[in-house]
């Protein structure tokens, strides 16, 4: 190994930028990491942050800039040439065969794993030396299939161990773990900057940025705001340089206007099984009250999907039943229980969306078979039109016009159309499923303020989101799933992180 | 760190420059390239493709008896291109176009000649929704299992246009074999179930003007109906449309219904129009072709209209153009043929999108 001069950069980019088309992805960025440095490279969804890595990484070509390795100009066409580089990038997504076994997916593409047949038993040894020295543990002869999430990122990260890199790229390694899951990534990547690593760590949580870079380069409309020294600044200056104006981090929490509180959602024990044939809600029972909001936290996949799924009639439920304004809605077809007002943020948000249709035909989707908008089987195009143009206006939707296609909009403005749609036909329930994922700073302080404000109008919530700081500044009360079950309930006032974060991880309360 | 060579491919394919022009334009620069090369084929073969393609343009359009020619071609391929349309907006890949007309030829024809106690005014209109029922319940079958089932809809629809062109044949060797006659067709239809000609001395008939009205009416269907929307919220992301409320499973089987009954339509007003019987193998190939018509037409019902009659001028003046210019009619082929790859690869291109 060559002696690391740490006064000298390891990676530099100079004026990279990048366009996909129309779009600006990076423009004249310039990125510097340091030998033995956490780099956190901050920013909000489309900040083109991503779009950096990869060109690192190979996946794209800058249309112009250099990138030096080690004070050496080099040019990057593959993921391979960036492995050669000692460049390694775990992404969001893993890549990663299931069926097979740990081992088999870490050597997976590796020319040097044996002449003919392949040496499974070496790699096996020099996996368990690294996942040992690491302190990244991992059974080699388990199949992916079984690992959870947590297991499938240390597999990544073997994988690029395994490659003799000396640069690592996290791309939002968190945004799948558990609390007590993160602490230990936070962990291992210390230990690899301490045995010579450096390391690039992508995320928009502010927190994150703060707790583990040293360093932080903050991105905004693919150009770079600032890099500076993460000792000495806050989460208000990285929040305002994100953004581009100040975020009061204050939610607006209203009184609820009306006293008198009804069961508007009564669920009484659930159970239901997933797609696979698998147990995956077991005796859900709880109630959401007119003006409250009641908060699921959990990990993902913990039976979240799935009881949004039985609430909203996608999926049926074999045991319990449940009740909307006292109507029984157990046996109800989708269509049904959304006219009897139950409004509904699909999880993930292109469901909620047609990106081939107009904004005008988007704030149709639960509303065209309904008088005004269409009257015996046929559409009233004036009146959609005239509700598109409301919408926009009432609920701040960056859109040009009403005619564009929903698939133009930006993530966040994709969501406020959503929730401006459902929350427009003001349902008695709402079921908001992950009403923030994948949205800006802004958008999602919007979004936010708007649940509370329905809330104050005595709207019942059911909010699911694996955010926890969302879920325990929006709600009033927070229940915790895990595998299927309700682990326990608590009120906003008792709430603490470390309290659900057990919960979540399956510890009775 | 996944496989290089994996990500290495992905990142080729993102290489290739990505041309963004208007559908329309795509679809003029597909036709103009497909003559062009048929063009340069023709002069290959020593013959001279001005020539060619002049004698093709005279008989496909020169006269009012081309013209009318041509357009009784285009009918049934408008007629079940807009039913491929149709399904296809919803994603429902019909395949059977082909055995839907053979079932509404069939119907329609059992209608014209055996109906005989229908008063002869009604008899026209029950002979055209006979031929549009029968398409109906041939559209229902492959919807219903999809919807139900969830079984490849290309599968059963291949599978039924089999089953229906050799029912076909079995009729005419058979039961509704004409036995006065030598070869095997069915007696002829009933005159008062004969679609009546519109233009004197040309075989010009009143299914042709149906055909246009039943353009109209599809688009209006899909563009201003609540069905139109589920149809096409359904065809571009059914599990929005699901979430939304959308019954997809009805939307596909009644998508399928109509899709059905335009084909079994073009049956119908081929035998009522100008077979005025029922004849072994009286399609040739309108069904497979109609998918081609819709593609071609970016499945827009009004712009079915425009590509029907233009497969219909190629096939129309094929011959003509064999005996003005000695190109042999598989050049024709290869035109079509042209055509059809560059609307596959530009369906491959946006489904990439």
């Amino acid at each position: 190994m060559n002696l690391i001069d740490t006064s000298k950069p390891i990676v530099e980019m100079l004026g990279i930028t990048k366009h996909f088309g129309q779009v600006i992805a990076n423009e004249d960025v310039t990125f510097t990491l340091m030998p033995g440095e956490i780099h956190g490279l901050l920013g909000e969804n489309g900040a083109g942050k991503t779009t950096l890595m990869n060109i690192l990484y190979g996946l794209h070509q800058p249309d112009s800039g250099k990138i030096f390795i080690n004070g050496h100009p080099i040019t990057i066409k593959s993921p391979h040439d960036a492995i050669q580089y000692g460049i390694g990038m775990v992404h969001q997504h893993f890549m990663q065969v299931p069926t097979q076994k740990v081992v088999d997916n870490i050597i997976l593409g590796l020319k040097n794993a044996g002449r003919f047949i392949l040496d499974r038993h070496t790699a096996r040894e020099r996996l368990i030396r690294l996942s040992e020295s690491f302190g990244l543990k991992i059974d080699p002869e388990a199949y992916i299939w079984q690992l959870s999430i947590g297991d499938r990122q240390r597999v990544e990260i073997l994988k690029a161990l395994y490659r003799d890199i000396k640069v690592l790229i996290l791309d939002e390694p968190t945004s799948v773990l558990t609390p007590k899951e993160t602490e230990e990534l936070f962990h291992t990547i210390r230990k690899l900057v301490e045995s010579g690593l450096s390391v690039i760590f992508i995320t928009h949580h502010l927190e994150e940025a703060l707790s583990i870079t040293n360093q932080v380069t903050v991105l905004r409309n693919g150009k770079v705001v600032g890099t500076i020294p993460t000792r000495g600044t806050n989460k208000t200056e990285l929040a305002s340089m994100m953004v581009g104006r100040e975020v009061l981090f204050r939610l607006e929490h209203e009184i609820n206007q009306r006293n008198e509180k009804q069961e508007i959602l009564i669920v009484d024990g659930l159970s239901a099984y997933n797609d696979r044939g698998i147990l995956a809600l077991q005796d859900i029972s709880f109630k959401v009250m007119s003006g409250e909001i009641v908060g699921i936290a959990g990990v993902d996949g913990n039976g979240q999907s799935e009881l949004v799924q039985v609430l909203t009639g996608i999926r049926s439920a074999f045991k319990g039943r449940f009740w909307v304004d006292g109507i029984d809605l157990t046996r109800a077809t989708p269509q049904a229980i959304l006219m009897h007002n139950v409004g509904h943020i699909p999880e993930n948000l292109e469901d909620g969306l047609i990106g081939e249709f107009s904004l005008i035909d988007n704030f149709m989707l639960d509303l065209h078979y309904v008088r005004p908008y269409s009257h015996r089987g046929i559409l009233d195009h004036n009146r959609m039109v005239e509700n598109a143009r409301q919408l926009i206006s009432q609920y701040d939707i960056r859109a040009p016009n009403e005619n564009i296609k929903a698939r133009t909009l930006s993530g966040g403005n994709k969501q406020k159309m959503i929730v401006a749609r459902e929350i427009s036909r003001n349902p008695r329930l709402l079921l908001a499923a992950h009403p923030t994922r994948g949205v800006d700073i802004g958008a999602e302080e919007y979004i936010q303020n708007l649940l509370l404000k329905k809330r104050a109008e005595g709207m019942a919530i059911l909010l699911i989101s694996t955010k926890l700081d969302e879920i325990m500044s929006l709600s009033d009360r927070i229940l915790v799933m895990y595998r299927g079950r309700i682990m326990g309930e608590i009120l906003r006032e008792e709430a603490n992180i470390k309290k659900i974060g057990l919960l979540m991880a399956g510890s009775e309360g | 760190m996944t496989n290089p060579q994996n990500l290495n491919i992905q990142t080729k394919i993102n290489r290739i420059p990505q041309i963004k022009m208007s559908k329309w334009f795509s679809t003029i620069l597909i036709i103009l390239f497909a003559f062009l090369l048929g063009g340069i084929l023709i002069y290959l073969i020593g013959a001279n493709p001005f020539l060619a393609y002049g004698a093709l343009l005279q008989a496909a359009f020169g006269d009012m008896n081309g013209i009318a020619e041509t357009m009784v071609k285009a009918c049934p391929l408008m007629l079940a291109g807009l039913g491929i349309a149709i399904a296809y907006r919803a994603k429902f890949w019909n395949i059977g176009a082909e055995g839907q007309i053979y079932a509404g030829g069939i119907a329609s024809a059992i209608a014209g000649i055996y109906f005989t106690a229908v008063p002869g005014i009604i008899l026209l209109p029950i002979t055209l929704l006979a031929g549009l029922l029968g398409g109906a319940i041939l559209g229902f079958i492959p919807g219903i299992l999809k919807a139900r089932y969830k079984v490849n809809e290309v599968i059963t629809t291949i599978m039924i246009n089999y089953v229906m062109i050799q029912l076909t044949a079995y009729l005419v060797t058979g039961p509704m074999r004409d036995s006065s006659s030598g070869i095997t067709i069915s007696p002829q239809l009933s005159k008062a179930a004969w679609l009546p000609t519109v233009i004197p001395k040309t075989r010009f008939h009143l299914g042709i003007i149906l055909a246009i009205l039943a353009a109209f009416i599809v688009s209006w269907l899909v563009y201003k109906t609540v069905l139109g929307y589920q149809i096409r919220a359904v065809g571009e992301r059914a599990r929005t449309a699901r979430f939304a409320g959308i019954p997809v499973e009805r939307t596909i089987v009644l998508t399928m219904i109509i899709s059905g009954s335009l084909a079994g339509l073009a049956g119908a007003v081929e035998v009522s129009g100008v077979q005025h019987r029922l004849v072994e193998a009286f399609s040739p190939g309108y069904g497979f072709l109609s998918i081609a018509v819709a593609l071609l037409a970016n499945l827009e019902p009004i712009g079915v209209i425009i590509s029907s009659i233009l497969f219909a001028a190629l096939l129309n003046g094929a011959d003509a153009m064999q005996r003005a210019a000695a190109v042999p009619i598989p050049v024709i082929y290869v035109i079509e043929g042209v055509v059809i790859i560059f609307i596959a690869l530009r369906v491959l291109h946006k489904e990439k999108d």
